[in-house]
């Protein structure tokens, strides 16, 4: 059959069945395939009006703000030492549970998913390259935050940046787990609302812009367990005092572990 | 179920239930209750169903996306539910709703998916076989419905497969665009590729079609050939006939002609409206010449008569039912 196919193909016109050739097809390489799914999420996040302000203008936006209003005063040497951290961790949040969630939940509608499992591409490069595109999309947020925190006076423990960098990054872990968890399992309206919600709630009040501190009584013993609270709680350490946040870290860990088990367990593709 | 020398994808007894489901008290639900197929190399071959018969399950099954509870499927040799890339990059699917993300533009997006094959398809060839070099660079939101289709196609042929899943291929084509999808697909088909249709257009069935599965509540109903499907008699559950053709003549007559012992066996007379009549059967010149022989003897002359084939729809609802699903 396939010899009688061959000579087929080969009766056609070359150039009209170009796809068409002898030999087996292979996939390109893991890496290759991860590399580039992760490079399209990014730019497709990137030209993303909506996406853009939620990752970088409302982080800004904050930082200024945070920067020219007394709500952080006695926490540290100066406003803007004490805002970067949780601005940075607010980067986080958007970017990973937020926008993350958004995108995934709508690629679910449009049967996106579902198209790109019957690729090489398969479920986990898919999304192996949704979590390089937010580790991507964070690195650039880390950079523009860090530029114009630094124009207002931003004055980082050395010490802070490895300990900072990597609890940024676990914590993005944890909200890109929830983030996808949330997309996989309610429609993509309902993503849209629980994520943005959760987002100013979280913001505002779980700890990761304003620090538990400075919360009401009520709310400190639960922010702390909060991936908002261990996320912004952890980097205003590092980043002040230079020092690892043990507990906040952990915190973070059981988060990606417990979000991530159950989105595998219950997301759903179709 | 017919047995291919070499199936590029074979299907036996499949299996499939869904939930639990919260509208039957938490218990599971079976939409595929008994499905076998065997779709072969260089060949189209059709899955036809009424709407909830089980076919996209089915294909889904088969293409990995589900998990099946029962049976067995083989595509390309191997077990879709556990294959890896290796399987995927030999495999193309062209889903019903596409599947196209609606922030793309088609050209970055093919360049993108033939990124993920060792050896993909020219994307600028297949753009331009496909003529959707008029709008590569329109978003996906902004393109018509017949666009879409035109780049799920190209979507699911970048990768140069040898077994094509294609899942209502021609919804939204205009005639033009379905030309140019058809042939496309009849190439292909000549190249050696194992295609897999699923449609609820019989004349898209009747025209491509090399094979034809019909399942209904999950299971298998009929099978065979296009010739042979359409030499099935009406209200014959299975098999294929007693060779011949169906057809019907239908001719305008006075009203209230009795034509009861004129006809050979074989042939059923029904006046479907006033002075209308349909002749049903397998047809022979004899049954012809007994009907102008009780014309003539009967002074009647048809003010309009016609001969028509059979057609796959006609099948098709003859196995399926008329009520609506």
């Amino acid at each position: 059959m396939n010899g009688t196919a061959g000579a087929a193909a080969d009766s056609t016109s070359g150039s009209s069945l170009a796809g068409v050739s002898a030999g087996r097809q292979q996939p390109a390489p893991l890496l290759r395939r991860v590399l580039l799914q992760g490079r399209y999420e990014a730019l497709t996040m990137l030209r993303n009006g909506e996406q853009l302000i939620l990752a970088v203008v409302l982080p800004l936006l904050a930082l200024v703000g945070l920067t020219v209003t007394p709500f952080l005063d006695g926490l540290g040497s100066s406003r803007v030492n004490v805002a970067v951290p949780g601005i940075l961790a607010l980067c986080a949040m958007s970017t990973a549970f937020t926008g993350q969630g958004i995108a995934t939940g709508f690629d679910r509608r449009y049967g996106v998913l579902r198209f790109l499992s019957t690729t090489p591409l398969g479920r986990g490069g898919l999304i192996a390259g949704k979590v390089l595109s937010v580790m991507a999309v964070l690195c650039l947020q880390v950079a523009v935050v860090s530029a114009v925190a630094a124009a207002l006076g931003w004055r980082p423990e050395a010490a802070g940046w490895l300990p900072g960098l990597v609890l940024l990054f676990l914590g993005a872990a944890a909200f890109t787990s929830l983030g996808l968890l949330v997309a996989g399992t309610v429609r993509p309206e309902a993503t849209l609302a629980i994520t943005n919600l959760l987002w100013i709630l979280l913001g505002a009040l779980g700890g990761i812009v304003i620090p538990a501190d400075r919360l009401p009584a009520a709310a400190q013993s639960v922010v702390h367990f909060l991936p908002s609270g261990a996320l912004g709680e952890s980097l205003r350490t590092a980043f002040l005092g230079g020092a690892l946040n043990g507990g906040a870290a952990v915190i973070l860990v059981l988060w990606t572990a417990i979000a991530g088990a159950a989105a595998i367990r219950w997301f759903k593709w179709n | 179920m017919r047995s291919p020398l070499s199936p590029v994808l074979s299907i036996n007894g499949l299996v499939k239930d869904v939930g639990p489901l919260a509208g039957l008290d938490g218990k599971m639900l079976r939409v595929v209750s008994d499905v076998s197929l065997t779709a072969e190399r260089g060949q189209v071959t059709a899955l036809l169903g009424p709407n909830g018969a089980g076919k996209t399950t089915t294909l889904e099954c088969a293409q990995g996306l589900q998990k099946r509870t029962g049976g067995t499927i083989s595509l390309l040799g191997a077990d879709p539910a556990t294959a890896g890339a290796g399987l995927r990059s030999r495999v193309g699917v062209m889903l019903q709703d596409g599947g196209l993300p609606p922030s793309a533009r088609p050209l970055p997006l093919l360049r993108h998916i033939a990124g993920l094959y060792a050896d993909p398809w020219p994307v600028d060839d297949l753009v331009e076989r496909l003529a959707i070099d008029t709008f590569s660079r329109t978003g996906v939101r902004r393109l018509s419905g017949g666009q879409k289709q035109r780049l799920a196609l190209a979507a699911a042929l970048v990768g140069r497969p040898e077994v094509l899943f294609l899942d209502e291929p021609s919804a939204g084509l205009d005639p033009q665009s379905r030309a140019l999808v058809f042939n496309l697909i009849t190439e292909l088909r000549d190249s050696g590729m194992g295609i897999i249709l699923t449609t609820h257009l019989m004349d898209d069935a009747q025209r491509l079609a090399d094979y034809v599965y019909i399942i209904d509540g999950g299971r298998n109903v009929a099978e065979g050939t296009v010739q042979q499907l359409l030499a099935r008699e009406p209200g014959v559950d299975s098999g294929t006939g007693s060779g011949g053709h169906v057809r019907t003549l239908v001719f305008d007559a006075r009203p209230g002609l009795d034509l009861s012992g004129v006809l050979p066996e074989g042939a059923v007379v029904v006046e479907t409206r006033a002075g209308s009549y349909s002749v049903t059967g397998v047809l022979r010149p004899g049954h012809l010449a007994a009907l102008a022989s009780w014309w003539e003897a009967n002074d009647v002359m048809p003010a309009a008569m016609s001969l028509q084939a059979r057609s796959l729809e006609d099948v098709f609802l003859d196995i399926s039912g008329k009520d609506i699903r």
